[in-house]
């Protein structure tokens, strides 16, 4: 990624949101030399600097670009799903200006080379800024610890097994324990593998009725209430990678309020969607965890403005029709989700879930910090990580024009309203809407 | 029921006059649907109808000259993915008693293996232009995905455990021929419910023509939501079967027999197994009905299986009728017919 030589951009007449600073108001943006210059009021009156490209906002949005703390990207190992450069161009045209992928490829991200390898394959071909995970386990096997520390001084900026859960639970311990050492976050998926069974969607009356075999809440509330414990018991820093259920905001609202170092993530299609959307064996809709109850969607929403949940992510993880052309128990989960969070994301906004300030809070400032990772601020000497985008405007998603290497979206012919008009990665522009 | 309204629009007899056979069929039910993949959705004068083009090829097919030939011509491939020998061979019979050309494919040790995709194999079997695909298959929903793929008519043969619908309507006209109004009886659907796509699709049935459920079985055996499915839930046998007019047993698969569903087959057979003593809560007139095939002193006592409460050889008799009502009413839909 290119980042000098790029003309100053002033970003004027803009509804300028900061959740960093709760800032919400009419401003303008100054960008220069791949870093904010300034954000706030009454910026352009002090002057446009020479060869500044002026863009009239016409009031619409200027905030961080979003910071997605799960994205699985098939590279090395899957370049057929998704590389390093088609996610970027897909994160780029969703307003995505850092990614945070996932260790689970092939070979998996636990040791310091291949660490290295993604961060420079991605500086060489991503159009935006990639930062990955790397194994909490080695081979993700959920035996051994991997080498926290170097891995952790190679760059990779938090540890994981990715959609898989650490089952045994002293092996979990001493992996929070050594982390701990390291001030390392911990992110894990926390799904009971046995409670899960053979089991495919949510267990409800509508799975019964499809003749599906149903994952209970428990396999999820059972784990995190595990791992609340072994927190309480290290004071590791831990993150649950995808809550799904009410219950499972219960046991975090308790870990919070004891003052643990816990703190979670839901994903925007829990956050959009419930377990009738599944609809015919929509195999695009079969995920992990699974889609539960529209009371849980709405817990979930407003476990985001309480704050009790964290942040917002993408889960994009992209599979091909040769593993999603089956029939539903058979197929593998996931959808891809990176092009699309904002504009998902906004219905909650819409529908008045949660404020704008609150939705990008939770997809940019709040990663940032979780991770410790440059982003989700406009505060001045910030890098220029900036999209503008129309939080109205509205239009029908096509799933053939997605720029990820797969389509398999839930929200294929779905209406959304606001799109992203610009993203702006280091100061320069990767993205415009046209 | 049994009218001759339709006479009219027969084919011409290729017999002698006073030739006594049923070359013709007296009721002009169509099935205004192209597949058949659920009891779900379908009215309760669609079921009637059905049953009521059923009882024809009962009598049909309780004399010497069985054969028909509505279905001459065209061709129906029974595809398999999972063994069977009484569904599959009821279909084969079904088909070719109609003057079909019947084509049996097992996939369960051919291409699927070899990589084969099910869609695949759909597109395949497509191009030879068949008119009706019976298909069997192991993961529910897969039987509704093929029929998306291919141009003909497709009968679910049963599905995972979603449903299993011929195996409902020919459970429903057994039910109907001796006991009457099925909306007037009770019936207790006992064991394997969690896993059975002939509760399922008979749960669907006996609702919609109004009768009263129940289902008999212990928690493990019963899915998530059962109760609003529109049944009784009972974990006592003696209990579920009181005044019941049809105990319909459940098949327990050998795999979730020993110690993951129930702990033993005799400690099943104990509690929910069907014996005289558990029999005796039910109506004195209550009749006795398995899908099949048994498992003998795991579910149900021989001497009830073999008994005159029970149903279970008219049960066989009645598939091949209602499999034979199945592919005329869709054939009649079919283009060209």
């Amino acid at each position: 990624m290119q980042r000098n030589g790029a003309r100053p951009i002033l970003l004027t007449n803009a509804r300028v949101i900061d959740p960093s600073r709760d800032f919400d108001q009419q401003g303008d943006v100054l960008i220069a030399d791949g870093v904010i210059k300034d954000a706030g009021r009454n910026i352009r009156a002090a002057g446009v600097p020479e060869g500044a490209e002026v863009v009239e906002c016409n009031g619409r949005v200027v905030a961080p670009g979003l910071v997605d703390m799960r994205a699985f990207i098939g590279e090395p190992g899957a370049e057929h799903r998704e590389t390093l450069a088609s996610a970027s161009q897909a994160a780029a045209a969703g307003g995505v200006t850092t990614i945070i992928c996932q260790p689970e490829t092939d070979p998996p991200i636990d040791d310091p080379a291949t660490v290295d390898f993604v961060l420079r394959r991605a500086r060489d071909t991503a159009i935006v800024h990639i930062l990955p995970m790397a194994a909490l386990t080695k081979r993700l096997e959920g035996k051994e610890m991997s080498e926290i520390g170097l891995l952790k001084a190679a760059g990779a900026v938090a540890f994981t097994d990715g959609t898989k859960s650490v089952m045994n639970a002293q092996v979990f311990r001493h992996a929070l324990a050594y982390a701990a050492d390291f001030d390392a976050l911990v992110v894990h998926h926390t799904e009971d593998i046995n409670l899960i069974g053979n089991g495919v969607m949510n267990e409800c009356e509508f799975a019964s009725r499809l003749g599906l075999l149903g994952v209970p809440k428990e396999a999820e509330i059972v784990m995190l209430a595990r791992d609340v414990r072994l927190v309480a018991l290290t004071e590791a820093r831990y993150h649950a990678a995808s809550v799904t259920c009410s219950e499972s905001i219960d046991v975090l609202r308790r870990a919070k309020d004891a003052g643990l170092p816990v703190t979670a993530s839901a994903t925007i299609n829990h956050l959009a969607l419930n377990e009738n959307d599944v609809g015919s064996y929509r195999t695009f809709l079969k995920l992990s965890p699974p889609l539960r109850a529209e009371e849980d969607r709405i817990a979930l929403a407003a476990a985001i403005k309480e704050g009790v949940i964290d942040t917002i992510v993408s889960d994009h993880n992209p599979q091909d029709v040769e593993v999603k052309r089956l029939p539903f128990a058979d197929a593998a989960p996931g959808a891809v989700g990176i092009e699309t969070m904002l504009a998902v994301g906004l219905r909650l906004v819409h529908d008045g879930s949660l404020s704008l300030l609150k939705l990008l809070h939770a997809m940019s400032t709040r990663p940032a910090e979780l991770l410790d990772v440059p982003g989700g601020t406009l505060r001045a000497g910030s890098p220029a990580d900036v999209i503008m985008f129309d939080e109205d405007v509205p239009w029908v998603l096509d799933r053939s024009t997605l720029k990820s290497r797969c389509n398999n979206t839930p929200f294929d012919e779905a209406r959304l309203s606001g799109r992203v008009l610009r993203t702006i990665v280091a100061g320069r522009t990767v993205y415009e809407y046209v | 029921m049994r009218g001759n309204a339709a006479l009219a629009g027969s084919p011409p007899c290729r017999y002698p006059v006073g030739f006594r056979m049923n070359a013709v069929s007296t009721s002009s039910f169509v099935l205004s649907r192209k597949h058949l993949l659920g009891i779900d959705g379908l009215s309760a004068d669609e079921i009637g109808g059905l049953l009521d083009l059923s009882e024809e090829f009962v009598d049909l097919n309780r004399q010497i000259e069985k054969k028909r030939t509505t279905l001459r011509g065209r061709t129906q491939i029974n595809l398999f993915f999972e063994s069977s020998t009484r569904t599959q061979s009821s279909f084969e019979l079904a088909g070719k008693r109609l003057g079909a050309d019947v084509m049996n494919m097992s996939v369960v040790a051919s291409s699927i293996r070899k990589g084969e995709t099910l869609l695949d194999t759909a597109a395949t079997l497509n191009a030879m232009h068949p008119d009706l695909i019976v298909v069997r298959h192991g993961a529910s929903g897969a039987v509704e995905l093929l029929a998306q793929k291919v141009q003909c008519s497709v009968i679910n043969a049963g599905d995972g455990s979603h449903e299993h619908p011929t195996q409902a309507l020919l459970d429903a006209l057994t039910i109907r021929r001796n006991k009457g109004e099925i909306g007037k009886l009770t019936v207790a659907i006992c064991g394997d419910i969690l896993h059975s796509r002939v509760a399922r699709s008979n749960i669907i049935l006996l609702n919609t023509l109004g009768a009263r459920v129940r289902v008999v079985a212990p928690s493990t055996l019963l899915p998530a939501g059962i109760e609003r499915m529109g049944v009784e839930v009972f974990r006592d046998m003696r209990a579920g079967l009181k005044d019941a007019d049809i105990v319909m047993m459940l098949r327990l698969q050998r795999e979730r027999m020993n110690g993951s569903l129930v702990p033993s087959t005799k400690e099943y057979f104990h509690y929910y197994g069907l014996d005289a003593a558990k029999l005796k809560f039910a109506k004195p007139d209550a009749l006795v009905m398995h899908p099949g095939p048994m498992n003998r002193g795991v579910e149900i006592d021989s001497a009830i299986a073999d008994g005159a409460q029970s149903l279970i050889q008219e049960q066989v008799e009645m598939g091949v009728a209602v499999r034979m009502a199945v592919l005329e009413a869709l054939a009649r839909n079919l283009p060209n017919a």
